[in-house]
């Protein structure tokens, strides 16, 4: 049997280090890799539609081929800030292989932990526009009217926007293992 | 390879009503269960060599927090008792006086300029870890009437696949606020409460020096499924 999740709470700011937002900071692990930069961003929100100002946002993702174990480290941390916004730079991933002959879309699994969340919240974002969206197995376990809340739309060079409602109209697909 | 179904009871609910920040953040919506992918299970890898360790919260060079000093240690295991070598393990707390070094905290108990409440170690090939810090105090918070929270440390894990990830709180024995707190009790399993408690531990314990206490964490365990994901 597991140990039991128990809530982040709001002091978990203890453990921010604002730069691992950041996966491309210049003395960061990932200095020097090629690929295509890319700002992702969202703004999360409760049932009232209030920002969730005090929520930890962790990114995890491929690197630019599509790999979990070469030398990109896709991990990044975020705070919300007072709008419950978040926002990481990175690379954009690459596919990824799946089981049988087949690529998922590429994305990026959203991992949050705040005050009331009893463990964390797991979603993955997609980008607008990949064909490889339309054959992605996580993708199409979702429900089609449901699925739009994992596609982030462009906005801006580079800059991709998913906002995450928790509770209520529009809420946010969450997925578990 | 998959990872091994929750136990029943073992988690707490997302909607849990006696607490009362879940009221307005727990989904409604049930999560669509998926078959781990690759993504699932690989995971960061969390070093040293980036993640710089800090074993001692209680003193460093030329400051000391007030408080009583204590040694936490225990192991990593997966849920088949496997030892988890370079598990990533954050702890974070209140102060002696149960105030955390955070600008939300409002409380009025002093602060200690000695006091970060902020470390980060990691399993040896045993799984264990170990840190020194000093005892935390309970706090106020405004869930009910008189609510306190019971003496406890955050802790955040980083296993060997992203499912493996957990944060959790160590409690300390013979807390009388243990059985009013809405936090502890969203756990419905009593056995899956009762780890969350460390024990008094003489091993650990330094002649001298400080108390011990154990708390050893269990993460998801793997398992081999029909379904064997290619890479
Ligand atoms: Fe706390």
């Amino acid at each position: 049997m597991s140990t039991a999740s128990q809530t982040a709470g709001p002091y978990w700011h203890l453990i921010d280090f604002p730069e691992w937002a950041d996966l491309l900071r210049g003395d960061g692990p990932n200095a020097g890799i090629a690929g295509e930069r890319i700002t992702l961003l969202g703004r999360v929100t409760d049932g009232d539609g209030a920002p969730c100002a005090d929520a930890m946002v962790e990114l995890w993702q491929a690197d630019p081929e599509g790999q979990y174990d070469g030398a990109f480290h896709g991990f990044g941390r975020c705070a919300t800030d007072a709008n419950g916004e978040f926002r990481f730079t990175t690379l954009k991933p690459g596919p990824v292989r799946a089981a049988g002959n087949v690529f998922q879309a590429p994305h990026v699994t959203l991992s949050l932990f705040a005050r009331g969340l009893l463990s964390q919240l797991v979603t993955r974002l997609y980008f607008a526009g990949e064909a490889l969206n339309e054959q992605d197995p996580v993708l199409n376990a979702v429900p089609a009217a449901r699925r739009g809340t994992l596609i982030a739309r462009p906005e801006g060079p580079g800059t991709w926007r998913l906002d995450i409602r928790l509770q209520g109209e529009g809420e946010t697909v969450f997925l578990e293992v | 390879m998959s990872y091994a179904p929750v136990a029943p009871g073992s988690q707490p609910p997302l909607d849990a009503p006696a607490y009362g920040s879940t009221h307005k953040r727990h989904p409604d919506q049930a999560p669509i269960r998926i078959a781990p992918t690759l993504t699932e299970l690989a995971a960061p890898r969390m070093t040293e060599s980036l993640y710089p360790s800090n074993a001692n919260l209680a003193k460093g060079p030329g400051w000391e927090a007030q408080g009583e000093r204590i040694i936490v240690a225990g192991r990593v295991l997966d849920e088949a008792g496997r030892p988890l070598q370079g598990a990533m393990v954050e702890v974070w707390q209140a102060n002696a006086a149960g105030r955390y070094n955070h600008e939300r905290d409002q409380h009025d108990a002093p602060l200690d300029p000695n006091f970060k409440g902020e470390g980060r170690v990691f399993t040896d090939a045993e799984g264990w870890y170990r840190y020194t810090t000093i005892r935390p105090g309970a706090y106020p918070w405004r869930n009910h009437h008189n609510a306190w929270r019971p003496v406890h440390i955050h802790y955040s894990l980083f296993g060997q696949g992203f499912a493996q990830r957990l944060i959790t709180q160590m409690y300390f024995p013979g807390d009388p606020l243990l059985p009013l707190d809405p936090i502890f009790n969203c756990v419905p399993d009593e056995a899956a409460r009762s780890r969350l408690v460390a024990s008094f531990d003489l091993d650990i314990t330094q002649p001298e020096y400080a108390l011990g206490y154990r708390f050893d964490i269990v993460l998801r365990g793997r398992q081999a499924t029909p379904m064997e994901n290619p890479a």
